[in-house]
């Protein structure tokens, strides 16, 4: 900051939420938060948001909320833009922190998957690949989830406006399951769950309601995925099984997490 | 239309705010005469039909709830129906039951984010929700504790509001309790006054004068109001009642998916015709059904009674896309009774679910979105896998319609001497969002692109 700002009223730091390939859920998200959202907009600016909102205001933005994947060549200047607009930039969601489900295209022949989809593929703009933002630009925080949950994002924006960095833990479902007295549904019931390998944030819905994760929040910040594989083949997976549930809402991370044994979206830093 | 010595200008508006997706909107303007307008959806493809090949037939749920954030329980009712038709199981009694409940608790949040947040603005000339806190705070919160109660029935049914977690072929992981349901019966009986108040509050907005030109499509039952099921009912536009219906299983030969080069989007048309989908089709086709509360509320809005075979017809059918939001208020009352007449009725199954073993074969489901009639067909292998899928989702049937909408308007607007980009691109977004269209289905920001020739 060369030129410092004239004296005037504390402005509201101005939100901006942008959208790239994705279904909306994560942006809905806010707009799910019915009994913060006005809160939240008397703290904030809602500056850009198209979802809510038809009067865009330019940037710069304090805090710039990313949902959605890289997947157009319109997507990568675009996302430059945004961030250069942006002072702090947070990933809402598998599709903005892992390429989401689109990522499905990355193992595949897009071209062979334009030709299924489209009678006309070359109508159709876009990459062969579908990639986090951080992939193209720095990103200073990623939330995690398909969708991702309401209690983190009211608690990525109060950090926020609290200078601090997000209070997320980096533990796995198996943890959230122990703290809401669940009965671990691979050891009583047999069956498969990718809890001890998937981030926490959801609460550990699918147990709750005696189903095995699925891993939409992607891999936690330690896992050890060869350990749980046998498990799950005694569960009466098949190797496949297993590939198709790890290859899907976070295809690119648990791939990482396969090859390197290592999560593979990045462990971005708070504000500050 | 040829123009030998064109002199063409082309104007861009950015943004078409408050809808779900990203669309730009190109105006083709001749001598004052709109030649063409084309909704130019520029959601980048994410090629779901592709990668559900070769998935299992308990995947296709899951998966494709994920094409929608806003609408993800039509995603998988119209996946599960789909699936369980291809390998000959039928879900009835009170896993049926609460699955009504579940989509009916999409409707009250989804229809009522609509009505407050995306499209009551455009009536009291606000730009956006926040606007709209500061002058009508009242209409505004009631809203949000709307919505905030069909957000309760779907998180306490499917674990949370967005992509569902509890959702599975042949009904759900765990069945709730009768006790559990309970503390949503207070919620709802508080969101019935709510839904009244809403009906009272948008029939006392401006509507314009307006008619779309295109036949209805939803699904209809013989004796109640078609969401999670039903045959496909087309009223043509000019035709007489009743209307017609033909088998699910025939739908691909009558709505036809064409690609068009401006969108990825595909475009349907129903036998060759424009056709709409969503509110305005349902009540034509089945408002009949509808509760006596609901007949109440709608006559009070204004709706008139709707048609029926009982009375040859004469009832009334709503084309005017502006009035849409009444369509919607009602059909939210409608989906706050249907709850709590199911919780009243609710015996917990001795099992969450029926089995669904996979077989080879073609199965078909249609369910009735918030946004329209959402199609799925897929095809399965001897191993349950899935080798062909294809869905159909109601912005890219409406879409023709919705152009069609548009050109119209614009042409008023241009007669009237309203031709300023300003003046026009304000027109389209009211228009546009009248439909509201959730372009996700295939991303949020309408373009106006005007090309204008004298
Ligand atoms: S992460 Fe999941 S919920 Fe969020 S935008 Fe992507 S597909 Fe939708
Ligand atoms: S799949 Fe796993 S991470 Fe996602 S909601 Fe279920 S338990 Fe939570």
């Amino acid at each position: 900051m060369s030129t410092p700002a004239p004296p005037q009223p504390p402005a509201r730091p101005r939100l901006g939420v942008f959208k790239f390939a994705s279904c909306d859920g994560c942006q809905l998200t806010l707009l799910d938060c019915e009994d913060e959202l006005l809160g939240i907009a008397a703290e904030l600016e809602i500056a850009h948001f198209l979802e809510a909102s038809s009067e865009p205001v330019p940037g710069p933005y304090d805090l710039v909320l990313v949902e959605g994947s890289v997947s157009t060549p319109e997507h990568v200047e675009r996302i430059r833009r945004i961030r250069a607009d942006a002072r702090h930039l947070v990933t809402i969601g598998a599709c903005a922190t892992a390429g989401g489900v689109q990522a499905l295209r990355n193992y595949a022949d897009v071209d062979g998957y334009l030709a299924t989809v489209y009678a006309r593929p070359e109508y159709i703009e876009t990459l062969a690949t579908s990639t986090p933002i951080s992939a193209h630009v720095p990103v200073d925080f990623e939330l995690r989830g398909c969708p991702i949950d309401r209690g983190q994002l009211v608690e990525v924006i109060t950090a926020f406006l609290a200078g601090r960095k997000p209070a997320i833990p980096n533990h796995s479902v198996c943890f959230s399951c122990k703290r809401r007295g669940n009965v671990c549904v691979t050891v009583a019931h047999g069956t498969p769950c990718l809890g001890p390998v998937t981030h926490a944030g959801c609460g550990a819905l699918c147990p709750t309601y005696g189903r095995g994760c699925y891993g939409c929040f992607g891999p936690a910040g330690t896992t050890n995925l060869p350990a749980l594989v046998p498990l799950m083949q005694r569960d009466g997976m098949s190797e496949e099984d297993i590939g198709r549930y790890l290859h899907t809402f976070n295809v690119t991370a648990f791939t990482a997490v396969e090859e390197q044994g290592q999560p593979g979206t990045t462990e971005a830093e708070g504000p500050g | 239309m040829s123009d030998p010595t064109p002199r063409s200008q082309e104007l861009r508006i950015p943004s078409l705010a408050r809808v779900e997706g990203e669309t730009a909107l190109h105006l083709r303007i001749h001598h004052g005469t709109v030649i063409e307008a084309r909704l130019k959806i520029y959601e980048p493809p994410r090629f779901f039909e592709a990668f559900l090949r070769g998935r299992a037939h308990t995947e296709p749920p899951d998966l494709t709830s994920r094409i929608c954030g806003i609408c993800p329980v039509a995603y998988q009712m119209s996946a599960c129906r789909a699936v369980e038709d291809a390998c000959g199981v039928v879900v009835d009694g009170q896993l049926a039951a609460l699955r009504r409940l579940l989509y009916c608790g999409e409707w009250i949040e989804s229809q009522t984010l609509h009505i407050h947040m995306l499209h009551a603005p455009d009536f009291l000339g606000e730009d956006d929700v926040i606007g709209l806190s500061r002058s009508h705070p009242e209409h505004v919160k009631r809203g949000l504790r709307l919505k905030q109660t069909g957000n309760a029935v779907v998180e306490l049914l499917g674990g949370r509001a967005i992509h569902p977690v509890n959702v599975r072929l042949g009904g759900f992981h765990r069945a709730p309790t009768r006790a559990e349901l309970r503390p949503l019966e207070e919620r709802l009986r508080t969101a019935l006054d709510d839904a009244w108040d809403t009906v009272r509050w948008v029939a006392g907005f401006e509507f314009p004068d307006a008619e779309c030109e295109a036949d209805l499509l939803a699904l209809a039952e013989e004796d109640t109001y078609a969401i999670e099921s039903g045959v496909p009912t087309v009223l043509r536009y000019g035709g007489t009642l009743p209307p017609h219906s033909f088998p699910l299983r025939d739908f691909t030969d009558h709505v036809a998916e064409e690609q068009v080069s401006h969108s990825t989007a595909l475009h349907s048309r129903l036998d060759g015709r424009r056709h709409l989908t969503g509110s305005l089709a349902r009540w034509a086709v089945s408002g009949h059904l509808l509760s006596p509360l609901a007949l109440q509320a709608a006559r009070e809005a204004g709706l008139g009674a709707p048609p029926s075979r009982a009375d040859g017809g004469r009832g009334e059918v709503c084309r005017n896309p502006y009035r849409s939001i009444l369509v919607r208020a009602v059909e939210v009352l409608y989906a706050v009774e249907e709850a709590l007449r199911i919780i009243a009725e609710y015996e917990r199954p001795a099992r969450p679910y029926v089995e669904v073993p996979a077989r080879a074969g073609t199965g078909h489901g249609a369910t009735e979105a918030p946004r329209g009639l959402l199609y799925h067909r897929y095809v399965f292998d001897g191993g349950g896998r899935v080798t062909e899928a294809c869905i159909v989702p109601p912005t890219a049937q409406n879409q023709g319609a919705i152009e069609e909408d548009l050109r119209r308007l614009v042409q008023a607007g241009l007669d009237r001497g309203e031709g300023s980009e300003a003046e026009l691109s304000r027109l389209c977004e009211r228009a546009v969002r009248n439909h509201d269209p959730c372009i996700s289905c295939s991303a949020h920001f309408l373009e106006l692109d005007i090309e204008r020739t004298h």
